[in-house]
């Protein structure tokens, strides 16, 4: 049995008649301990996706199911770090997490408790920063104390949304690093979402393409097949790389080209033409004036436009 | 050095240029005394005093200092209930404020957070907030004296310790200086960013947890700016209540001293609800700045 598993999903926004269909027939398979990637474009419905998992939101059709079980709601044993980090400003770092522990772990002692925050706090190296507040933190760090809030719940799975791609260049390989060693450490299932295809590849054991939205849809799975550990220094040279960063870009690619908008297109002919103003004819309403031979034109027509 | 010299110029020389030339302003417009010298139907000569001037009644700088000193060198002397020094006054306004405050604030944030949750109490409440919300204190003083015409409480010598008077002076604060905390809050609980809830969500906090974790702190900043501008309403409508109730007080103080024609503690008066209520202002500003998160 799957861990997480999603089957003909769909999901829209907004009343009936000005609806967008986000995702479309979204059907997703997760195995325990595995390593999935998601890479989509900007806006194509990504964070509704990883909220359809974390149960943030329902789906309108379809299921959505955890360990067996259908996604009702919210919870802990699927951590999520979100894009924006999410932190509580007005708390600190050792503050944010022990939030978490002490709502996930009731039954402990508060030595426990505190225990499990220091040994996450550690774990993302930042225990010289555990007094300090989100706001004295750059956004690498910020991101970090996420992480360790979303593990520190002991969660089943860890559902990440787009957590680097705020980040800079290197920072972001950081904590590409860290994911890795995390994975690595404690086999935790993990979900990344992403809209860079070279961390997809570096990071994940397969990764699928999400289409441009509206009804946005995943696409076949890749397997990675690059043995681990992977290097991003020399990543690149491998033989697989260059086949699997072909086959995700040119289907993210087909997908969006396949999408094609129409634009109505509205030409007005006005009613100029000459006239023989000694022929009489008869005066337009009340003002006098003479009235047009006939009414302007309009024509409209669709174009097709290539995004 | 430079900056010195800078600092000093804008913080200390404009102010003071200011100050000054409102006082010249003052000093012309002013009455003046002028003593002329006539001739009564009989021949005799009498000196007549007249102030002349824009405004004659209006007392001079020096005049006003004069009149006040008593009451600002002796801030704290009691000398009858209606003639105490400035500071023994403002000290029995700010408590009156104080109270009628503390009932705005406790009615007025929840009232802020129950619009701030529910869209359908807001909508509901909406039209009766925005008509009650500009009614003048001068407005809410009688109806109050209506609604608490029964409440008598007597002190051990059978006085009346807290009457009808009061319930409505307090009732006139506390309503009109209720609606910038209630409209801050509800639009700081209607901010607080969806992240925060999501998070709340994740960990299944409970509602009261919600509420008191994440909520709560989330709208502390845009509570205290809007506890702050209520202060500064408060404060205005003290005066107008003192006025009305005559009870002793800065605003009592000053209706006083017109009906008894010395203008000049008119203006101590002013300058003294002025400068209370800017030191008002800025204690409420330290404490609102303590409250910014992020």
């Amino acid at each position: 049995m799957p861990l997480l598993e999603i089957e003909r999903a769909f999901k829209g926004y907004g009343p009936k008649w000005d609806r967008t269909e986000v995702l479309a027939d979204i059907n997703l398979e997760v195995e325990h301990g595995e390593f999935v990637a998601i890479v989509g474009f900007s806006g194509a419905g990504k964070t509704t996706l990883i909220n359809l998992l974390s149960g943030l939101v329902t789906a309108d059709k379809g299921s959505a199911k955890f360990e067996g079980e259908p996604i009702t709601g919210p919870g802990p044993e699927r951590g999520i770090v979100f894009q924006n980090y999410s932190l509580l400003p007005w708390l600190t770092v050792h503050e944010n997490i022990a939030l978490a522990v002490d709502q996930v772990f009731p039954q402990w002692t508060s030595a426990q408790r505190r225990e499990r925050v220091e040994k996450f706090i550690a774990m993302v190296n930042l225990t010289p920063a555990a007094g300090k507040l989100p706001r004295e933190l750059s956004g690498g760090m910020r991101q970090r104390v996420s992480v360790a809030r979303a593990l520190a719940m002991g969660p089943r799975v860890l559902l990440l949304d787009e957590p680097l791609s705020a980040l800079d260049a290197l920072t972001r390989a950081n904590l590409q690093d860290e994911v890795t060693r995390i994975k690595r450490e404690d086999d935790t299932t993990i979900v990344l979402i992403t809209n860079d295809p070279d961390e997809a590849i570096l990071l994940a054991d397969r990764v699928i393409p999400l289409t441009a939205g509206p009804n946005a849809t995943l696409g076949m799975s890749i397997p990675i097949t690059i043995p681990r550990p992977r290097d991003r220094k020399t990543i690149a040279d491998h033989p697989d790389f260059k086949r699997i960063r072909l086959e995700l870009v040119e289907y993210l690619l087909k997908s969006a080209h396949s999408r094609k908008t129409t634009l109505d297109k509205k030409l007005v002919l006005p009613d100029i033409e000459p006239e023989d103003i000694s022929v009489s004819r008869p005066v337009f309403g009340w003002t006098g004036r003479r009235g047009p031979i006939r009414k302007s034109e309009i024509k409209t027509a669709a174009v097709e436009v290539e995004k | 050095m430079d900056f010195i010299k800078r600092f000093k110029l804008d913080s200390l020389l404009l102010p003071l240029i200011g100050i000054v030339a409102v006082l010249l302003v003052w000093l012309m417009i002013a009455g003046r005394v002028e003593t002329r010298k006539t001739l009564d139907e009989f021949g005799d000569p009498v000196t007549k005093t007249v102030k002349t001037g824009v405004s004659p009644d209006l007392p001079t700088p020096a005049e006003t200092w004069k009149a006040s000193k008593p009451y600002l060198v002796q801030p704290f002397a009691k000398r009858g209930e209606l003639d105490q020094g400035i500071l023994a006054f403002a000290k029995l306004s700010l408590s009156l404020v104080m109270q009628g405050y503390f009932i705005a604030l406790l009615i007025g944030t929840p009232l802020g957070f129950c619009l701030g949750l529910s869209k359908t109490f807001s909508k509901a409440m909406d039209p009766i907030i925005q008509v009650l919300r500009p009614v003048s204190p001068l407005a809410w003083f009688p109806l109050g004296l209506v609604l608490f015409s029964s409440v008598k409480m007597m002190d051990s010598s059978g006085k009346t310790a807290f009457g009808a008077s009061d319930a409505a002076a307090l009732f006139t604060i506390a309503i009109c200086s209720m609606w910038p905390a209630v409209m801050n809050t509800a639009v700081g609980v209607r901010a607080v960013p969806q992240d925060y809830l999501n998070v709340a969500r994740v960990l299944k906090l409970s509602r009261a947890k919600t509420l008191f974790k994440v909520l709560l702190p989330a709208t502390l900043p845009y509570m205290f700016t809007g506890f702050r501008l209520s202060l500064g309403i408060a404060w205005l409508v003290i005066v107008a209540v003192e006025m009305l109730t005559g009870r002793p007080g800065v605003g009592g103080f000053l209706w006083q001293e017109y009906n008894a024609g010395s203008y000049s503690r008119i203006i101590l008066c002013i300058l003294a609800i002025g400068i209370i209520g800017l030191v008002l202002d800025r204690l409420m500003s330290l404490v609102e700045s303590r409250f910014k998160t992020a």
